[in-house]
Protein backbone atom coordinates (compact mmCIF):
# COMPACT_ATOMS: atom_id res chain seq x y z
CA UNK A 1 0.00 0.00 0.00
CA UNK A 2 0.79 3.30 -0.75
CA UNK A 3 1.59 5.36 2.74
CA UNK A 4 0.20 8.42 2.13
CA UNK A 5 2.09 11.15 4.44
CA UNK A 6 -1.14 12.57 6.09
CA UNK A 7 -3.29 9.49 6.91
CA UNK A 8 0.05 8.87 8.73
CA UNK A 9 0.10 12.10 10.38
CA UNK A 10 -3.61 11.38 10.92
CA UNK A 11 -3.22 8.51 12.89
CA UNK A 12 0.06 9.26 14.97
CA UNK A 13 -1.83 12.53 16.00
CA UNK A 14 -5.36 11.66 16.84
CA UNK A 15 -3.92 7.99 18.69
CA UNK A 16 -1.98 10.29 20.93
CA UNK A 17 -4.53 13.23 21.19
CA UNK A 18 -7.21 10.47 22.30
CA UNK A 19 -5.07 8.13 24.09
CA UNK A 20 -3.69 11.12 26.29
CA UNK A 21 -7.69 12.58 26.79
CA UNK A 22 -8.36 9.04 28.25
CA UNK A 23 -5.70 8.93 30.51
CA UNK A 24 -6.46 12.50 31.54
CA UNK A 25 -10.00 11.74 32.17
CA UNK A 26 -9.15 8.01 34.25
CA UNK A 27 -6.53 9.81 36.54
CA UNK A 28 -9.40 12.69 36.94
CA UNK A 29 -12.02 9.41 37.75
CA UNK A 30 -9.86 7.38 39.98
CA UNK A 31 -7.43 10.12 41.36
CA UNK A 32 -5.03 8.19 39.61
CA UNK A 33 -1.38 9.75 41.69
CA UNK A 34 -3.55 11.82 43.91
CA UNK A 35 -5.00 12.98 41.33
CA UNK A 36 -4.55 15.64 38.84
CA UNK A 37 -5.48 19.16 39.84
CA UNK A 38 -7.70 21.39 37.04
CA UNK A 39 -4.72 23.33 36.23
CA UNK A 40 -2.68 20.37 35.82
CA UNK A 41 -5.89 18.70 33.43
CA UNK A 42 -6.18 21.75 31.55
CA UNK A 43 -3.05 21.95 29.50
CA UNK A 44 -2.68 18.57 28.36
CA UNK A 45 -6.96 18.61 27.52
CA UNK A 46 -5.99 21.33 25.29
CA UNK A 47 -3.41 20.13 23.47
CA UNK A 48 -5.47 16.01 23.21
CA UNK A 49 -8.03 18.33 21.57
CA UNK A 50 -5.65 19.74 19.44
CA UNK A 51 -3.81 16.89 18.25
CA UNK A 52 -7.17 15.28 17.41
CA UNK A 53 -8.56 18.32 16.05
CA UNK A 54 -5.10 18.27 13.19
CA UNK A 55 -4.93 15.01 12.83
CA UNK A 56 -9.12 14.99 11.72
CA UNK A 57 -7.99 18.48 9.35
CA UNK A 58 -4.83 16.64 8.05
CA UNK A 59 -7.23 13.55 6.95
CA UNK A 60 -9.97 15.45 5.73
CA UNK A 61 -7.15 17.54 3.57
CA UNK A 62 -5.90 13.56 2.26
CA UNK A 63 -9.44 13.32 0.68
CA UNK A 64 -9.73 13.80 -3.18
CA UNK A 65 -13.05 15.60 -3.07
CA UNK A 66 -12.66 17.25 0.27
CA UNK A 67 -16.35 19.37 -0.44
CA UNK A 68 -18.10 16.27 0.21
CA UNK A 69 -16.71 15.20 3.55
CA UNK A 70 -19.35 15.96 5.88
CA UNK A 71 -20.95 12.94 4.04
CA UNK A 72 -18.45 10.90 6.08
CA UNK A 73 -20.96 10.79 8.88
CA UNK A 74 -23.91 9.17 6.66
CA UNK A 75 -23.32 5.57 7.15
CA UNK A 76 -22.57 4.90 10.32
CA UNK A 77 -23.97 1.03 10.04
CA UNK A 78 -22.02 -0.15 8.06
CA UNK A 79 -18.99 1.78 7.41
CA UNK A 80 -16.04 1.87 10.05
CA UNK A 81 -14.76 4.88 8.27
CA UNK A 82 -17.83 6.82 8.98
CA UNK A 83 -18.43 5.80 12.65
CA UNK A 84 -14.46 6.81 13.28
CA UNK A 85 -15.68 10.20 12.22
CA UNK A 86 -19.06 9.82 14.47
CA UNK A 87 -16.89 9.45 17.28
CA UNK A 88 -14.29 11.69 16.69
CA UNK A 89 -17.13 14.65 16.03
CA UNK A 90 -18.55 13.98 19.14
CA UNK A 91 -15.63 13.53 20.83
CA UNK A 92 -14.39 17.57 20.89
CA UNK A 93 -18.13 18.64 22.21
CA UNK A 94 -17.89 16.13 25.09
CA UNK A 95 -14.29 16.73 25.90
CA UNK A 96 -14.29 20.65 25.72
CA UNK A 97 -16.91 20.99 27.95
CA UNK A 98 -15.32 18.28 30.56
CA UNK A 99 -12.11 20.82 30.44
CA UNK A 100 -14.20 23.76 30.61
CA UNK A 101 -16.14 22.33 33.92
CA UNK A 102 -12.77 21.10 35.04
CA UNK A 103 -11.19 25.20 34.75
CA UNK A 104 -14.21 27.24 35.75
CA UNK A 105 -17.10 25.22 37.32
CA UNK A 106 -17.23 25.03 41.53
CA UNK A 107 -16.68 21.89 43.43
CA UNK A 108 -20.69 20.74 43.02
CA UNK A 109 -20.90 20.58 39.14
CA UNK A 110 -17.94 17.68 39.94
CA UNK A 111 -20.87 14.78 38.95
CA UNK A 112 -21.80 17.05 35.70
CA UNK A 113 -17.91 16.89 35.12
CA UNK A 114 -17.41 13.65 35.53
CA UNK A 115 -20.65 12.44 33.16
CA UNK A 116 -19.27 14.51 30.12
CA UNK A 117 -15.37 13.14 31.30
CA UNK A 118 -16.54 9.28 31.08
CA UNK A 119 -18.82 10.02 27.78
CA UNK A 120 -15.57 11.31 26.44
CA UNK A 121 -13.58 8.76 27.73
CA UNK A 122 -15.85 5.76 26.33
CA UNK A 123 -15.76 7.96 22.69
CA UNK A 124 -11.73 8.10 22.24
CA UNK A 125 -12.02 4.61 23.20
CA UNK A 126 -14.59 4.56 20.76
CA UNK A 127 -12.40 6.53 18.16
CA UNK A 128 -9.31 4.72 18.47
CA UNK A 129 -10.99 1.50 18.22
CA UNK A 130 -12.84 2.50 15.03
CA UNK A 131 -9.67 3.84 13.16
CA UNK A 132 -8.07 0.80 13.45
CA UNK A 133 -11.40 -1.50 12.35
CA UNK A 134 -10.88 0.81 9.21
CA UNK A 135 -7.54 -1.18 8.60
CA UNK A 136 -8.42 -4.81 10.05
CA UNK A 137 -12.31 -4.87 8.63
CA UNK A 138 -10.58 -5.40 4.92
CA UNK A 139 -10.60 -8.77 3.98
CA UNK A 140 -8.38 -7.99 0.78
CA UNK A 141 -5.24 -7.24 2.97
CA UNK A 142 -3.85 -9.69 5.37
CA UNK A 143 -1.61 -8.07 6.83
CA UNK A 144 -4.11 -5.88 8.29
CA UNK A 145 -6.92 -8.86 8.57
CA UNK A 146 -6.60 -9.66 12.21
CA UNK A 147 -7.32 -8.30 16.01
CA UNK A 148 -3.70 -7.22 16.37
CA UNK A 149 -4.54 -4.36 14.32
CA UNK A 150 -7.31 -2.39 16.42
CA UNK A 151 -5.01 -4.05 19.70
CA UNK A 152 -2.40 -2.00 18.38
CA UNK A 153 -3.53 1.10 17.36
CA UNK A 154 -4.95 1.26 20.88
CA UNK A 155 -2.14 0.19 22.60
CA UNK A 156 0.30 2.75 20.80
CA UNK A 157 -2.40 5.15 21.29
CA UNK A 158 -2.30 4.75 25.05
CA UNK A 159 1.43 4.46 25.43
CA UNK A 160 2.02 7.92 23.26
CA UNK A 161 -0.77 9.76 26.10
CA UNK A 162 0.94 8.49 28.55
CA UNK A 163 4.40 10.28 27.18
CA UNK A 164 2.65 13.15 26.37
CA UNK A 165 0.82 13.20 29.86
CA UNK A 166 4.29 13.00 31.84
CA UNK A 167 6.00 15.81 29.83
CA UNK A 168 3.79 17.86 31.30
CA UNK A 169 4.31 16.66 34.52
CA UNK A 170 6.67 18.39 36.75
CA UNK A 171 9.08 15.30 38.53
CA UNK A 172 7.88 15.37 41.98
CA UNK A 173 4.00 14.41 40.68
CA UNK A 174 5.15 11.54 38.08
CA UNK A 175 4.89 8.89 40.62
CA UNK A 176 2.90 6.15 39.38
CA UNK A 177 2.30 7.94 35.67
CA UNK A 178 5.86 6.31 35.30
CA UNK A 179 4.86 2.90 36.05
CA UNK A 180 1.96 3.48 34.19
CA UNK A 181 3.98 4.60 30.57
CA UNK A 182 5.95 1.47 31.61
CA UNK A 183 3.68 -1.00 31.67
CA UNK A 184 1.92 0.44 28.51
CA UNK A 185 5.52 0.33 26.94
CA UNK A 186 5.61 -2.86 27.75
CA UNK A 187 2.14 -3.91 26.05
CA UNK A 188 2.57 -1.95 23.15
CA UNK A 189 5.60 -3.39 22.28
CA UNK A 190 5.03 -6.90 23.15
CA UNK A 191 1.79 -6.91 20.71
CA UNK A 192 3.37 -4.50 17.62
CA UNK A 193 6.53 -7.44 18.35
CA UNK A 194 3.59 -10.37 18.19
CA UNK A 195 2.53 -8.33 15.15
CA UNK A 196 5.75 -8.48 13.52
CA UNK A 197 5.99 -12.13 13.93
CA UNK A 198 2.76 -13.07 12.99
CA UNK A 199 3.06 -10.95 9.38
CA UNK A 200 6.00 -13.16 8.23
CA UNK A 201 4.61 -16.54 9.30
CA UNK A 202 3.47 -18.61 6.26
CA UNK A 203 -0.16 -18.32 5.49
CA UNK A 204 -3.09 -19.62 3.99
CA UNK A 205 -3.73 -16.32 1.56
CA UNK A 206 -4.87 -15.50 -1.56
CA UNK A 207 -2.83 -16.67 -4.46
CA UNK A 208 -2.47 -15.77 -8.44
CA UNK A 209 -4.09 -19.05 -8.53
CA UNK A 210 -7.24 -18.43 -6.69
CA UNK A 211 -7.17 -14.75 -8.35
CA UNK A 212 -7.40 -16.59 -11.73
CA UNK A 213 -9.32 -19.57 -11.25
CA UNK A 214 -6.47 -21.71 -12.69
CA UNK A 215 -5.75 -23.69 -9.40
CA UNK A 216 -3.72 -26.68 -10.86
CA UNK A 217 -0.79 -25.10 -13.37
CA UNK A 218 1.53 -22.53 -12.27
CA UNK A 219 0.31 -19.17 -13.18
CA UNK A 220 2.74 -16.13 -14.47
CA UNK A 221 2.01 -12.83 -15.80
CA UNK A 222 2.72 -11.65 -19.55
CA UNK A 223 1.16 -8.50 -19.67
CA UNK A 224 -0.29 -5.52 -17.81
CA UNK A 225 -2.51 -4.26 -20.42
CA UNK A 226 -1.06 -1.24 -19.66
CA UNK A 227 2.61 0.65 -20.37
CA UNK A 228 2.27 3.36 -17.53
CA UNK A 229 1.24 3.43 -13.84
CA UNK A 230 -2.31 2.98 -13.14
CA UNK A 231 -4.57 4.08 -9.83
CA UNK A 232 -3.97 0.08 -8.61
CA UNK A 233 -0.11 0.28 -9.34
CA UNK A 234 -0.04 4.02 -7.79
CA UNK A 235 -1.90 2.64 -4.69
CA UNK A 236 -1.68 -0.39 -4.04
CA UNK A 237 1.83 -1.57 -6.12
CA UNK A 238 4.06 0.03 -3.11
CA UNK A 239 7.06 -2.11 -1.86
CA UNK A 240 9.96 -1.75 0.19
CA UNK A 241 13.01 -4.80 0.86
CA UNK A 242 13.25 -7.16 3.25
CA UNK A 243 16.75 -5.67 4.33
CA UNK A 244 14.67 -2.06 4.50
CA UNK A 245 11.78 -3.15 6.40
CA UNK A 246 14.06 -4.94 9.06
CA UNK A 247 16.48 -1.66 9.56
CA UNK A 248 12.94 0.51 9.66
CA UNK A 249 11.47 -1.62 12.23
CA UNK A 250 15.25 -1.37 14.79
CA UNK A 251 14.88 2.23 14.14
CA UNK A 252 11.23 1.98 15.59
CA UNK A 253 11.85 0.12 18.46
CA UNK A 254 14.84 1.98 19.52
CA UNK A 255 13.17 5.20 19.39
CA UNK A 256 9.75 4.18 20.43
CA UNK A 257 10.40 1.88 23.14
CA UNK A 258 13.92 1.37 24.08
CA UNK A 259 14.65 5.31 24.79
CA UNK A 260 11.78 6.07 26.13
CA UNK A 261 11.89 2.98 28.57
CA UNK A 262 15.77 4.37 28.96
CA UNK A 263 14.44 7.49 30.27
CA UNK A 264 11.72 6.45 32.36
CA UNK A 265 13.30 4.17 34.42
CA UNK A 266 16.08 6.57 35.09
CA UNK A 267 13.95 9.10 37.22
CA UNK A 268 13.32 11.56 34.50
CA UNK A 269 13.25 15.12 34.45
CA UNK A 270 10.16 17.06 32.78
CA UNK A 271 13.34 17.89 29.85
CA UNK A 272 14.31 14.56 29.79
CA UNK A 273 10.19 13.33 29.10
CA UNK A 274 9.63 16.34 26.45
CA UNK A 275 12.40 14.49 24.20
CA UNK A 276 11.17 10.64 24.93
CA UNK A 277 8.09 11.41 23.64
CA UNK A 278 9.19 13.45 20.69
CA UNK A 279 11.29 10.21 19.90
CA UNK A 280 8.65 7.90 20.73
CA UNK A 281 5.82 9.90 18.59
CA UNK A 282 8.94 10.09 15.62
CA UNK A 283 9.26 6.45 16.21
CA UNK A 284 5.26 5.71 15.66
CA UNK A 285 5.26 7.60 12.06
CA UNK A 286 8.39 5.12 11.30
CA UNK A 287 5.75 2.43 12.64
CA UNK A 288 2.92 3.87 10.35
CA UNK A 289 4.73 3.85 7.43
CA UNK A 290 5.75 0.61 7.94
CA UNK A 291 2.08 -0.74 8.53
CA UNK A 292 1.06 1.09 5.14
CA UNK A 293 3.97 -0.42 3.18
CA UNK A 294 4.19 -3.63 4.45
CA UNK A 295 0.77 -4.45 3.58
CA UNK A 296 0.27 -6.13 0.77
CA UNK A 297 -3.58 -5.92 -1.53
CA UNK A 298 -4.56 -8.91 -3.88
CA UNK A 299 -5.05 -6.90 -6.28
CA UNK A 300 -1.35 -7.38 -6.67
CA UNK A 301 -1.90 -10.79 -7.39
CA UNK A 302 -3.87 -9.57 -10.99
CA UNK A 303 -0.38 -7.61 -11.51
CA UNK A 304 1.65 -10.52 -11.11
CA UNK A 305 2.41 -10.89 -7.66
CA UNK A 306 2.65 -15.35 -6.86
CA UNK A 307 0.94 -15.10 -3.48
CA UNK A 308 -0.51 -11.64 -1.10
CA UNK B 1 -32.65 -9.78 -11.02
CA UNK B 2 -29.12 -10.16 -10.76
CA UNK B 3 -27.17 -8.57 -13.98
CA UNK B 4 -23.91 -9.60 -14.68
CA UNK B 5 -21.32 -10.36 -17.43
CA UNK B 6 -20.24 -14.07 -18.52
CA UNK B 7 -16.34 -13.92 -19.93
CA UNK B 8 -15.19 -16.51 -21.97
CA UNK B 9 -11.35 -17.04 -21.62
CA UNK B 10 -11.35 -19.97 -24.26
CA UNK B 11 -11.82 -17.72 -27.01
CA UNK B 12 -11.08 -14.23 -25.67
CA UNK B 13 -8.16 -13.04 -28.13
CA UNK B 14 -7.05 -10.20 -25.62
CA UNK B 15 -7.85 -7.38 -28.42
CA UNK B 16 -8.73 -4.88 -26.02
CA UNK B 17 -12.01 -3.69 -27.63
CA UNK B 18 -14.06 -4.35 -24.71
CA UNK B 19 -11.66 -1.75 -22.75
CA UNK B 20 -12.04 1.04 -25.91
CA UNK B 21 -15.75 0.23 -26.65
CA UNK B 22 -15.87 0.83 -22.80
CA UNK B 23 -14.35 4.21 -22.43
CA UNK B 24 -15.96 5.63 -25.65
CA UNK B 25 -19.38 4.70 -24.30
CA UNK B 26 -18.81 5.93 -20.86
CA UNK B 27 -16.74 8.68 -21.53
CA UNK B 28 -20.03 10.84 -22.17
CA UNK B 29 -21.58 8.55 -19.43
CA UNK B 30 -23.37 8.71 -16.28
CA UNK B 31 -20.19 8.58 -14.69
CA UNK B 32 -17.82 10.50 -17.50
CA UNK B 33 -15.71 11.81 -18.45
CA UNK B 34 -13.09 8.60 -17.49
CA UNK B 35 -10.00 11.38 -17.47
CA UNK B 36 -6.69 10.69 -18.97
CA UNK B 37 -3.96 12.14 -17.85
CA UNK B 38 -1.09 12.68 -20.22
CA UNK B 39 -2.68 10.70 -22.60
CA UNK B 40 0.45 11.81 -25.29
CA UNK B 41 2.99 12.70 -22.89
CA UNK B 42 5.86 9.86 -21.75
CA UNK B 43 3.74 8.55 -19.11
CA UNK B 44 -0.07 7.74 -20.37
CA UNK B 45 -2.07 6.61 -17.69
CA UNK B 46 -5.94 7.22 -16.90
CA UNK B 47 -9.47 5.61 -15.48
CA UNK B 48 -10.74 2.57 -17.10
CA UNK B 49 -13.65 0.22 -16.12
CA UNK B 50 -11.87 -2.47 -17.93
CA UNK B 51 -8.87 -3.75 -18.24
CA UNK B 52 -7.33 -6.49 -19.96
CA UNK B 53 -4.16 -8.73 -18.05
CA UNK B 54 -2.80 -11.28 -20.02
CA UNK B 55 -1.46 -14.68 -18.67
CA UNK B 56 1.12 -17.37 -19.39
CA UNK B 57 -0.77 -20.84 -17.45
CA UNK B 58 1.54 -23.62 -17.71
CA UNK B 59 4.60 -23.48 -17.87
CA UNK B 60 6.38 -24.33 -21.70
CA UNK B 61 6.18 -26.88 -23.79
CA UNK B 62 2.61 -27.19 -22.05
CA UNK B 63 1.54 -23.97 -21.41
CA UNK B 64 -1.40 -21.54 -22.92
CA UNK B 65 -1.88 -17.64 -22.97
CA UNK B 66 -4.93 -16.36 -21.35
CA UNK B 67 -6.23 -13.01 -21.86
CA UNK B 68 -8.03 -12.01 -18.75
CA UNK B 69 -10.78 -8.87 -19.01
CA UNK B 70 -11.39 -7.65 -15.59
CA UNK B 71 -14.20 -5.23 -14.73
CA UNK B 72 -16.32 -4.74 -11.42
CA UNK B 73 -17.76 -8.25 -10.93
CA UNK B 74 -21.21 -6.50 -9.15
CA UNK B 75 -20.43 -8.72 -6.14
CA UNK B 76 -23.85 -9.64 -4.19
CA UNK B 77 -21.44 -8.86 -0.80
CA UNK B 78 -20.15 -6.09 -2.11
CA UNK B 79 -17.64 -5.04 0.50
CA UNK B 80 -16.63 -1.43 -1.25
CA UNK B 81 -21.26 -0.83 -0.73
CA UNK B 82 -20.40 -1.54 2.90
CA UNK B 83 -17.14 0.19 4.10
CA UNK B 84 -18.47 3.48 1.70
CA UNK B 85 -18.54 6.44 4.38
CA UNK B 86 -21.14 8.22 2.71
CA UNK B 87 -22.94 6.47 1.23
CA UNK B 88 -22.20 7.54 -2.22
CA UNK B 89 -21.40 3.41 -3.31
CA UNK B 90 -24.50 1.70 -3.83
CA UNK B 91 -25.71 -1.25 -5.28
CA UNK B 92 -29.45 -1.55 -6.54
CA UNK B 93 -31.87 -3.28 -5.16
CA UNK B 94 -33.81 -4.05 -8.68
CA UNK B 95 -30.77 -5.21 -10.90
CA UNK B 96 -27.98 -5.83 -8.45
CA UNK B 97 -25.28 -3.43 -10.35
CA UNK B 98 -22.77 -1.79 -7.75
CA UNK B 99 -22.75 1.78 -8.39
CA UNK B 100 -21.34 5.42 -7.21
CA UNK B 101 -23.17 8.57 -6.82
CA UNK B 102 -20.89 11.29 -8.34
CA UNK B 103 -22.33 13.61 -6.31
CA UNK B 104 -22.33 11.89 -3.14
CA UNK B 105 -18.44 10.28 -3.09
CA UNK B 106 -15.63 12.06 -1.20
CA UNK B 107 -12.99 10.44 -2.83
CA UNK B 108 -11.56 8.58 0.07
CA UNK B 109 -10.49 5.43 -1.63
CA UNK B 110 -11.84 3.18 1.04
CA UNK B 111 -13.69 1.57 -1.52
CA UNK B 112 -11.13 0.55 -3.56
CA UNK B 113 -8.94 -1.22 -0.94
CA UNK B 114 -12.05 -3.36 -0.28
CA UNK B 115 -11.86 -4.03 -3.67
CA UNK B 116 -10.36 -7.45 -4.33
CA UNK B 117 -10.87 -7.43 -8.12
CA UNK B 118 -9.17 -3.72 -8.58
CA UNK B 119 -12.47 -2.30 -10.17
CA UNK B 120 -12.21 1.22 -8.83
CA UNK B 121 -10.19 3.86 -9.80
CA UNK B 122 -10.19 7.71 -8.72
CA UNK B 123 -10.74 10.13 -11.27
CA UNK B 124 -8.12 12.75 -9.93
CA UNK B 125 -9.46 15.45 -11.83
CA UNK B 126 -13.13 15.20 -10.65
CA UNK B 127 -11.77 13.59 -7.25
CA UNK B 128 -14.56 10.77 -7.16
CA UNK B 129 -14.26 7.00 -7.38
CA UNK B 130 -15.50 5.70 -10.86
CA UNK B 131 -16.51 1.92 -12.03
CA UNK B 132 -17.65 -0.01 -14.26
CA UNK B 133 -21.94 0.83 -14.74
CA UNK B 134 -22.11 -1.98 -16.66
CA UNK B 135 -23.22 0.64 -18.92
CA UNK B 136 -26.90 1.46 -16.46
CA UNK B 137 -27.42 4.27 -18.83
CA UNK B 138 -27.17 1.78 -22.23
CA UNK B 139 -29.38 -1.53 -20.99
CA UNK B 140 -32.90 -0.01 -20.81
CA UNK B 141 -32.73 2.61 -23.03
CA UNK B 142 -36.22 2.30 -24.43
CA UNK B 143 -34.79 4.26 -27.62
CA UNK B 144 -32.43 1.82 -28.39
CA UNK B 145 -32.88 -1.58 -30.65
CA UNK B 146 -33.53 -4.68 -28.05
CA UNK B 147 -30.51 -5.88 -29.54
CA UNK B 148 -28.45 -2.93 -28.59
CA UNK B 149 -29.60 -3.19 -24.83
CA UNK B 150 -26.61 -4.16 -23.88
CA UNK B 151 -23.02 -3.06 -22.19
CA UNK B 152 -21.14 -1.63 -24.81
CA UNK B 153 -18.30 -4.20 -24.32
CA UNK B 154 -20.39 -7.16 -24.42
CA UNK B 155 -21.92 -5.35 -28.10
CA UNK B 156 -18.29 -4.61 -29.18
CA UNK B 157 -16.89 -7.97 -28.47
CA UNK B 158 -15.43 -9.58 -31.80
CA UNK B 159 -14.71 -13.15 -30.44
CA UNK B 160 -17.94 -13.47 -28.66
CA UNK B 161 -15.98 -13.73 -25.41
CA UNK B 162 -19.01 -11.48 -23.55
CA UNK B 163 -22.24 -11.97 -22.39
CA UNK B 164 -24.48 -10.24 -20.48
CA UNK B 165 -27.78 -11.20 -18.55
CA UNK B 166 -30.00 -11.97 -15.65
CA UNK B 167 -27.70 -14.49 -13.31
CA UNK B 168 -31.12 -14.57 -11.23
CA UNK B 169 -33.16 -16.53 -13.92
CA UNK B 170 -31.72 -20.10 -14.41
CA UNK B 171 -32.92 -20.67 -17.50
CA UNK B 172 -30.79 -17.03 -19.08
CA UNK B 173 -28.32 -17.84 -21.42
CA UNK B 174 -25.51 -16.36 -19.09
CA UNK B 175 -26.75 -19.01 -15.79
CA UNK B 176 -27.07 -22.15 -18.56
CA UNK B 177 -23.82 -21.16 -20.02
CA UNK B 178 -22.28 -21.33 -16.60
CA UNK B 179 -23.72 -24.83 -15.81
CA UNK B 180 -22.54 -26.25 -18.82
CA UNK B 181 -19.21 -24.60 -19.08
CA UNK B 182 -18.25 -24.66 -15.21
CA UNK B 183 -17.75 -21.63 -15.17
CA UNK B 184 -16.19 -19.80 -11.87
CA UNK B 185 -15.84 -16.66 -9.59
CA UNK B 186 -12.26 -15.42 -8.88
CA UNK B 187 -10.78 -15.62 -5.12
CA UNK B 188 -14.09 -17.13 -4.38
CA UNK B 189 -12.54 -17.51 -0.75
CA UNK B 190 -12.78 -13.69 0.04
CA UNK B 191 -16.74 -14.24 -0.15
CA UNK B 192 -17.61 -11.17 -2.11
CA UNK B 193 -20.03 -13.34 -4.38
CA UNK B 194 -19.03 -12.04 -7.28
CA UNK B 195 -21.40 -11.58 -10.18
CA UNK B 196 -19.37 -11.88 -12.94
CA UNK B 197 -18.27 -15.49 -13.81
CA UNK B 198 -15.49 -16.84 -16.10
CA UNK B 199 -15.63 -19.50 -18.69
CA UNK B 200 -12.37 -21.94 -18.42
CA UNK B 201 -10.77 -22.70 -21.63
CA UNK B 202 -11.54 -25.85 -23.33
CA UNK B 203 -10.11 -29.16 -23.61
CA UNK B 204 -8.42 -29.26 -26.97
CA UNK B 205 -6.52 -31.68 -28.98
CA UNK B 206 -2.80 -31.12 -29.34
CA UNK B 207 -1.51 -29.79 -32.04
CA UNK B 208 1.06 -32.68 -32.90
CA UNK B 209 4.88 -31.00 -33.47
CA UNK B 210 6.86 -34.15 -33.31
CA UNK B 211 6.90 -37.30 -35.04
CA UNK B 212 4.50 -36.41 -37.93
CA UNK B 213 5.24 -39.45 -40.37
CA UNK B 214 6.29 -39.11 -43.50
CA UNK B 215 5.96 -35.78 -45.52
CA UNK B 216 3.30 -35.55 -47.79
CA UNK B 217 3.96 -33.63 -51.26
CA UNK B 218 2.16 -30.39 -49.99
CA UNK B 219 5.31 -30.67 -47.48
CA UNK B 220 8.06 -31.62 -49.95
CA UNK B 221 7.49 -29.22 -52.05
CA UNK B 222 7.28 -26.16 -49.56
CA UNK B 223 10.55 -27.65 -48.39
CA UNK B 224 11.86 -27.30 -51.66
CA UNK B 225 10.46 -23.76 -52.16
CA UNK B 226 12.10 -22.81 -49.10
CA UNK B 227 15.22 -23.97 -50.01
CA UNK B 228 15.04 -22.20 -53.31
CA UNK B 229 13.83 -18.52 -52.53
CA UNK B 230 16.00 -16.80 -50.42
CA UNK B 231 14.77 -14.49 -47.93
Amino acid sequence: MHPAFSVIFFTVSSGAGLGLFALLVLADLFKLGGGLSSQALLMPGILAIFLVGGGFLSSVFHLANPKNSWRAVMRFRTSWLSREGVFGLLFFPFASIYLGLAWLAPESWLPVRYVFGIVALLLSWAAIFSTGMIYACLKTIRQWNTPLTPANYLALGHFSGVLLLLAFLPQENQGLFVFLAIALLAVAAFLKAIYYFWIVAPHISSTINTATGFNRAKVKLLDQGHTHGTFLTQEFGFQVARKYRLILKAIFFLIAFVYPLMILIGNPTQGGMVIATISALLGLVVERWLFFAEARHVVNLYHGAQRC
Amino acid sequence: MRLGLVIDLDVCVGCHACAIACKQWNASGMTGALTDYEPYGAEPSGVWFNRIRSYEVGEYPVSKTINFPMSCMHCEDAACVTVCPTGASYKRAEDGIVLVDQDKCMGCNFCSWACPYGARELDRATGTMKKCTLCADRIYDQNLAVEDRQPACVLTCPAHARMFGDFDDPESAVSRTVRERSGYQLMPELGYNPTNHYLPPRKAKPIPIENLGKPGFKEKLKTFVNKVVKR
